[in-house]
């Protein structure tokens, strides 16, 4: 039951209800793809169904305290004529169903954990009949860029993947550690500096959910949203054809705006040559300084450095020789990385930090 | 800045004036954020400059000295502890409602900076673990302990006033950096790389550093002392099985204290190496890697959840058993509980980071061993409904504070299951569910476990009882205070909102924040409750006497001595013939008895240790963060002299009279 996501529990009423309220404060929101509970992926979708069975089983043991403590302090009041039996203090009856009950609640939480837990495991490639897209993803102070070696192309704050087939993402950070995370599709996977981790995602259906960095990074960390747009097939192929077309370039003064400490606002500023270099990357001026509408600026480039991935997580200047608009789109690029290429495979990331080796800060 | 003042003032200027920033930057917002951060600074200011001059003009140093500060009586240093605890907190509640107000109107911004936000949260968890809870714990325990198990002091008086010392010196750090900011913006968890010096080279992680070493090295010491105490000083008589349970969840604390602490004194003394001597043990290049740091943190930071909570639950046993006026329900079941709690709190640590990239198979190892947790704790909570089962309850304030804690606390126990499942959990991690959830844990466990044995201990420690009118509504905002301000909080998070954010672009959430507003403001309410609960009390105190020394008809034998106890407690050390040892004797009609000879009575003598590991500490620590090296050698020396000192100092008991009879007339 647990480990074949998108059955069962979704038409579960109780979760209906509370969902009920719940989305009518999302009022006029519905669209907006929020959370789990709303789940636009067979990852979430699996996610909310245990969410529900895990608060399900454990009520069990719950409800009986919030139900019967009122009704004891009340019976048992003082003034009462209730029976007062100062000197009960054991039955073997209560015992053995006050340790009983909690231990078979937690062995079948225990099973539904453990199955859950490998199913849902965010390393797992997804049963699909198609080959996933690889995106590589690589979390900056404070914007997100978005890798997609088979096309060539990279993008910032926005990613974008065809409905109905798998993303296989392969995640680093080029300062601290942070938290990758699109509620609506999925797992939320760490992503740290001199690693990589992993992650495997999926959207039903085409539409837009939002997308963030869950931890803490710094005093731009509040805007470092970024949004994940699912498209139909022919949708998405026309996409990555006008981004080869029309995008921009990735020069090295874009990528050193992208290790600067900026919002996407103040990025899409500096890029389009509207402001200076030297105050986007002051730190404390960020704050005030992104307009709202800025956010949306698209930031898509039309080719990037090959193994940009790999050289930001060995500490290595990307190889501004090697471009990904030079090669044929048909071969995977990310093979240039210096880490084991059979990517399928889990890798820890204590191993894939060890892996680079002679690094050059 | 010169070289003449450098090797004085180090890297402290002018611009660690709260107000610097705004004056080169006189935008609104920092503005707004110069007056609040100015404003908390002046209160530190104005508040120290009070208690100076209202120590001076009532005379009162001398006594200051003498009966306080230097006094190594368990009680004193309990109840020092406890007014420390109870400062803190009210600075962190502030914090709180501050932060509150910021996300509720922080739909597209807000009135903080994310600078100053950063720090509030910052500050607000390191006070409330490490300045207000571990205090208060300390404190009662210091406290209510020994007078349990019927002996006269802790073994180690004078490390006792060096702990104290030491937790008082860290908290003397966090309020100096009001004055002198910045503190960190890394959190409680104090995370490398972002603590590091390449992403913060300021004086704001420092800062939290040698804060959280000195509260750590203090509640090491403290754990040493109870566990010794309980194992070497208990009465004639009080076996395993006879203590009160109060003080079996102290021994466990302390235990865990004694185990726990020193990985997080390593991990923050591992992390100056890397600010200060460019060790490279946590940074992401030359071979270092802070996913260490995050393991040596949470091998503290979950034991230290069981650190926080178990001396509640004693607390709440003894809350339970006396106001329902009947023998606790389950006795050895709630030690092995304890027991049991004590021992698994040291297997859990991972899931506090099942997001990190292991091994699926892992995480659902400590997944379970997080749900293992839930049967003894499962098991207590029964266990105390079954001791009101068939009781005669009186509901005074602590009765109240615990029947809220017993139905809230199931609540945290359903929303803690749930961020154990990994596969939940890497949808609500590090999310405002998160927040909820510790806060739903530690507010009405710890919290109101805290509240309740003030109420419940004050009349044996002051001798007149707490009032009562103003008791219940502090009790009952709380309890609706906390409802308000941490249920929504819950729904935030399965909204996929994220901790630790000043601001937000999702209207969805805005109903949220502004429920939890109202929620921290009637926490803020229930905080002006205990101040006039406080208050009424002492101008009251007369009607409320309770001399004798057993305002609730208790159990054991801090009840059986008079209100407040003498410095030595006992006049006899008891002979303890059963569990409920002073309520077996008031069965057996053998209560207040006369002994028939006094012998002697040997009490330490006052000694100023643990005014000097204070000053020292608070120095060392200040010339550590803004790298004054002078004062940390001074600092250095004169702590090595005082304990060398110390060393040759004979004149360490000191004789005492029995100045009071404890027989009633």
């Amino acid at each position: 039951m647990f480990n074949t996501p998108g059955c069962g529990l979704s038409r579960w009423a109780p979760s209906r209800l509370i969902i009920g309220l719940l989305l009518p404060l999302i009022a006029g929101c519905s669209d907006a793809h929020l959370s789990f509970l709303d789940p636009q992926g067979p990852i979430a979708a699996a996610q909310r169904q245990h969410f529900w069975w895990v608060i399900a089983i454990t009520l069990t043991v719950v409800l009986p305290v919030l139900v019967l403590t009122p009704l004891i302090l009340w019976r048992y009041r003082y003034g009462s004529r209730a029976r007062y039996r100062p000197q009960w203090e054991f039955s073997l009856r209560a015992d053995l169903a006050i340790w009983g009950i909690p231990l078979v609640v937690v062995a079948v939480l225990a099973t539904l954990t453990w199955r859950s837990t490998i199913a849902l495991d965010p390393y797992r490639p997804l049963a699909s009949d198609q080959p996933p897209l690889e995106v590589e993803v690589v979390g900056f102070d404070w914007k997100w860029l978005f890798l997609y070696p088979e096309q060539g192309i990279a993008t910032v704050d926005e990613l974008v993947i065809p409905a109905g087939r798998p993303v296989s993402l392969r995640l680093t950070s080029a300062s601290v550690m942070q938290g990758f995370f699109v509620p609506a599709l999925g797992s939320q996977i760490d992503v740290m500096n001199h690693m990589v981790t992993r992650l495997h995602l999926e959207a039903d259906a085409p539409g837009v959910f939002p997308g963030r960095n869950m931890q803490y990074s710094g005093t731009g960390f509040y805007r470092q949203r970024f949004v994940t747009r699912a498209l139909s097939a022919d949708a998405f192929a026309d996409f990555t054809h006008q981004v080869r077309a029309q995008g921009r370039a990735f020069t090295p003064e874009v990528f050193s705006q992208l290790m600067a400490k900026n919002t996407h606002a103040a990025l899409a500023r500096a890029l389009d040559g509207s402001d200076s270099v030297a105050s986007t990357s002051h730190a404390g001026q960020t704050d005030d300084a992104g307009n709202p509408a800025d956010d949306s600026t698209p930031l898509r480039f039309k080719h990037f450095p090959s193994g940009l991935f790999g050289a930001i997580v060995a500490h290595r200047a990307p190889d501004w020789g090697q471009d990904t608009a030079s090669l044929s789109t048909t071969r995977p690029l990310s093979s240039h990385s210096p880490l084991p290429a059979n990517s399928s495979l889990s890798i820890h990331p204590a191993l894939a930090a060890a892996a680079p080796t002679g690094v050059t800060p | 800045m010169n070289d003449s003042t450098h090797w004085l003032l180090g890297r402290l200027d002018a611009s660690a004036l709260p107000f610097w920033d705004a004056l080169q930057h006189p935008t609104t917002k920092n503005v707004i954020n110069a007056v609040i951060a100015s404003g908390a600074a002046s209160m530190v200011v104005l508040g120290a400059i009070a208690v100076v001059i209202g120590l001076t003009w009532t005379r009162r140093w001398g006594w200051l000295w003498r009966e306080w500060l230097t006094s190594p009586d368990h009680k004193k240093i309990g109840i020092m502890f406890i007014a420390l605890a109870l400062v803190m907190l009210a600075r962190a509640v502030i914090e709180a409602v501050l932060m509150r107000l910021q996300q509720a109107l922080g739909l597209d911004g807000g009135f903080l900076t994310a600078e100053h936000f950063g720090q509030l949260f910052t500050t607000h968890g390191t006070i409330m673990v490490f300045f207000m809870a571990m205090p208060f714990l300390t404190g009662i325990i210091n406290y209510v302990m020994p007078l349990q198990i019927g002996t006269r002091d802790l073994s180690f008086p004078v490390m006792n006033q060096i702990s104290l010392g030491l937790t008082a010196a860290g908290a003397a750090l966090v309020m100096i950096s009001l004055v002198l900011a910045p503190f960190s913006t890394g959190g409680w968890t104090g995370y490398p790389s972002f603590t590091g010096r390449a992403a913060n080279p300021g004086a704001g992680v420092d800062y939290w550093i040698w804060a959280v070493t000195l509260s750590t090295l203090s509640s090491t010491l403290s754990g040493i002392n109870f566990a010794v105490t309980i194992y070497k000083r208990r009465a004639p008589g009080m076996r395993w099985m006879r203590l009160p349970l109060f003080t079996w969840t102290a021994l466990c604390t302390a235990i865990l204290m004694i185990f726990a602490m020193p990985p997080l004194t390593v991990a923050t003394a591992l992390l100056a190496l890397d600010r200060y001597l460019d060790f490279h043990l946590f940074t992401a290049d030359l071979g270092g890697n802070m996913m260490n740091y995050i393991n040596l943190f949470w091998a503290f930071g979950h034991p230290e959840v069981y650190i926080l909570i178990l001396p509640a639950f004693g607390i709440f046993s003894e809350v339970f058993s006396t106001f329902a006026g009947k023998t606790l329900y389950g006795y050895k079941a709630l030690v092995i509980a304890t027991l049991a709690i004590a021992v698994l709190s040291f297997t859990v640590w991972l899931h506090h980071f099942f997001t990190m990239g292991q091994s699926a198979h892992i995480n659902a190892v400590f997944g379970i061993a997080t749900m293992l947790i839930g049967i003894p704790t499962g098991v207590k909570i029964y266990d105390w409904m079954l001791t009101l089962f068939r009781g005669r309850i009186r509901m005074s304030v602590p009765m109240i504070y615990a029947s809220g804690f017993l139905m809230l606390f199931v609540l945290g126990g359903l929303t803690g299951i749930v961020l154990a499942v990994p596969s939940v959990d890497y949808q609500v991690h590090n999310s405002l569910f998160l927040v909820a959830h510790f806060h739903n844990m530690l507010i009405p466990g710890l919290l109101f476990g805290m509240l309740a044995g003030t109420n419940f201990w004050f009349p044996k420690a002051f001798g007149f009882r707490l009032e009562e009118r103003w008791g219940r509504r502090a009790a009952y905002a709380w309890i609706i205070g906390f409802m308000l301000a941490f249920f929504p909080l819950y729904a935030l998070g399965v909204l996929g909102m994220p901790r630790r954010t000043v601001a937000f672009f999702t209207p969805a959430y805005l109903p949220w924040t502004l429920t939890a507003l109202v929620g921290a403001t009637i926490v803020l309410l229930a905080m002006a409750c205990l101040v006039i609960q406080l208050w009424v009390s002492v101008r009251d105190r007369h009607l409320n006497a309770m001399p004798i020394g057993d305002p609730w008809d208790g159990r054991s034998l801090e009840w059986a001595v008079s209100s407040p106890p003498p410095e030595y407690n006992f006049p006899v050390i008891p002979e303890v013939y059963g569990r409920d040892a002073f309520m077996l004797e008031k069965e057996r009609g053998k209560a207040y008895q006369v002994p028939d000879e006094f012998p002697d009575i040997v009490l330490p003598a006052n000694s100023p240790m643990g005014v000097i590991f204070a000053v020292t500490g608070t120095a060392m620590a200040f010339g550590l963060t803004w790298y004054q090296w002078w004062m940390v050698l001074l600092a250095a020396g004169v702590t090595l002299v005082a304990v060398i000192a110390r060393g040759f100092c004979r004149n360490t008991p000191a004789p005492c009279r029995v100045k009071r009879c404890v027989v009633p007339t």
